[in-house]
């Protein structure tokens, strides 16, 4: 008997897809925000700064929820997605996917913008003076300058994508090959009592999250001369 | 006046008032179209500030900038070019070279983005100016301090800049790197055709590079002018003190191997021994003479140990930091010199303006 059943398997794609979307869309939403929330003086820094940790202290649950509200028929997001004739979100890979961004977007946004902020403001100047524009300037210094944020901000992402449960648990439901993640499907295979599967998948998360761990804090080691 | 002329007259001209919680800035600087001008003062006379707004990185309340004959800035007309649009060079004074560049990539950096013709060679030369061909592979992090600065300011010539801003370049070195980059800078002053503008509040570097000083107090100007004549006015707080000191020119004449002195001819035609510190004859060199290295006697001495008998006439008798000496300035060949008296010896001899004097310099330092 093969030690991983299809339906993990199929559980395992799913949640690498997930996670390399997410991660993927996080990079592109979260660089321009924590550009911003590094550069700005308007007063609607602290509160938007506020507003985009929110997830990391939240219940998954509550997250969940509301995105569950607002995504359903009756939410302003469900209804602008009937309208375009796309049906509801919820209970669907998009929806999950959608919530998973939310639910990452501290771990992608804080040390993208803590990069940012440490190469301060004397290299964009020294750009300006070598007639950089503002958009070469932010291309060539201080995307470059901030790698090292980029790839823990990436990595991060990643992991905690693959790591979620309870907004899986709320907006996605547990629809093989739509929604069913890795962390759902040990959830399920523990209530039907199948504890070899699950040691399996659980086994597999727990080797996985120490391997992401170990080269995030050797990538910290090495990319560190870089910063500084 | 036509507009044309009244361009060419100031081709360089910088104004600018603002005003922050700490200091006002209020000052009106005409650049010559070479050479360097010292923004000199202590530490918050607003000397960077200024820097900072002539390139744009700040921006001054009331402004008006034209280098070149090309306006940067102008209030009253609404102009304000961002720095990017400015043919400006500057050199920081921290290192502020891409870290994740190589020290070639980082002098080419503004020369792909300026795209001034002959920005190629004016690269190439001051690759050459600067002695740094041999780093063009390294990293930042494996330069020295100095070289850093030296690969600083060549990315800065890159773009062949029509002005060079210059803020403290030295300051974050230690004095072996200082000694080690001033010769580069008096290359470049000797040798690019660049109006630079440099900040400093080191005596040391306004001996050695200024050609013109602008004296800054609280964002003020309170003396500008060639550098020979403003250090040796001596009524200025900031050069007086113990190492009150006057910068002199002249043309080393002739070597005396026996003695190891050299003998520096000013234009007047008297000439001054100093400490022979290698330079060719037919060599302009500078001097700084400190005002209490120099005596006034009225009539010619006969038999003293002070070699350097200059010439000169009385022009000031100025008060000193102690109420018991005076400082005099006195002209020398077409040259202003300071002799630190005391008050007794300036009321005994009865030294006023215009007396005809012998100023005894005691030493002179070459400094560049």
């Amino acid at each position: 008997m093969a030690v991983l059943d299809d339906g993990a398997w199929q559980a395992i794609r799913l949640t690498l897809e997930l996670a390399s979307l997410t991660t993927l869309l996080l990079l592109i939403i979260a660089t321009p925000l924590a550009w911003w929330l590094s550069q700005t003086r308007s007063k609607w820094r602290a509160p938007i700064g506020a507003l985009v940790t929110l997830p990391l202290v939240l219940p998954p649950t509550v997250l969940g929820f509301y995105l569950l509200v607002l995504m359903g028929p009756q939410g302003p997001l469900g209804q602008l997605t009937l309208a375009l004739g796309w049906g509801t979100l919820s209970f669907t890979f998009t929806g999950l996917l959608i919530g998973s961004i939310v639910f990452s977007l501290p771990f992608a946004v804080q040390p993208i913008q803590h990069a940012f902020e440490a190469i301060g403001p004397r290299p964009l100047e020294a750009a300006a003076t070598l007639r950089a524009s503002p958009l070469d300037a932010f291309f060539t210094v201080a995307l470059p300058l901030a790698r090292p944020g980029l790839l823990t901000a990436s990595i991060l992402s990643f992991a905690h994508t693959v790591g979620e449960f309870g907004v899986v648990l709320m907006i996605g439901g547990n629809i093989p090959g739509q929604t069913r993640v890795v962390s759902t499907q040990i959830y399920g295979h523990v209530e039907a009592m199948e504890y070899a599967q699950a040691h399996w998948l659980a086994g597999g998360m727990v080797a996985f999250s120490f391997v992401i761990l170990l080269s995030l804090s050797l990538l910290r080691r090495s990319g560190g001369g870089f910063m500084r | 006046m036509s507009a044309e002329m009244e361009a060419g007259a100031d081709v360089n001209r910088v104004r600018l008032a603002l005003a922050r919680s700490e200091f006002a800035v209020d000052v009106d600087l005409d650049l010559p179209a070479r050479g360097i001008t010292v923004l000199f003062g202590a530490s918050g006379s607003g000397k960077t500030t200024v820097l900072r707004c002539v390139a744009g990185l700040e921006r001054a309340s009331e402004g008006f900038v034209r280098i070149g004959g090309e306006v940067w800035q102008d209030d009253a007309k609404g102009v304000f070019l961002p720095t990017w649009r400015r043919s400006l060079g500057y050199v920081f004074q921290e290192s502020s070279l891409f870290e994740h560049l190589d020290a070639r990539r980082n002098l080419e950096y503004g020369l792909r983005r300026a795209r001034t013709p002959g920005g190629r060679e004016a690269l190439d030369e001051a690759i050459e100016l600067l002695g740094i061909r041999a780093l063009l592979a390294r990293r930042p992090a494996q330069l020295s301090g100095g070289e850093r600065q030296r690969v600083a300011i060549a990315r800065a010539l890159a773009t062949r800049p029509r002005l060079l801003l210059l803020d403290e370049p030295l300051a974050s070195l230690d004095l072996p790197r200082r000694r080690e980059i001033m010769p580069w800078l008096e290359r470049l002053r000797d040798q690019l055709a660049v109006p630079m503008l440099y900040v400093t509040h080191s005596v040391d570097e306004l001996s050695r590079l200024a050609d013109r000083v602008v004296v800054l107090e609280q964002g003020r100007t309170l003396a500008a002018g060639p550098v020979g004549e403003v250090l040796a006015q001596g009524d200025l707080p900031v050069l007086a003190g113990e190492d009150a000191a006057a910068v002199i020119e002249g043309v080393v004449g002739e070597r005396d191997a026996h003695w190891h002195l050299a003998r520096v001819r000013l234009d007047g035609g008297d000439g001054i021994f100093v400490r022979d510190g290698g330079q060719a004859v037919g060599a302009r060199v500078r001097m700084r003479v400190l005002a209490r290295d120099v005596s006034l006697a009225l009539e010619a001495p006969q038999r003293s140990s002070i070699q350097n008998h200059l010439h000169g006439v009385v022009e000031t008798v100025m008060e000193d930091v102690h109420p018991s000496q005076a400082l005099v300035r006195v002209r020398c060949c077409g040259q202003a010199l300071i002799s630190r008296l005391t008050c007794k010896s300036v009321e005994e001899l009865r030294i006023r303006p215009g007396l005809p004097v012998w100023a005894l310099v005691k030493s002179a330092a070459v400094i560049a």
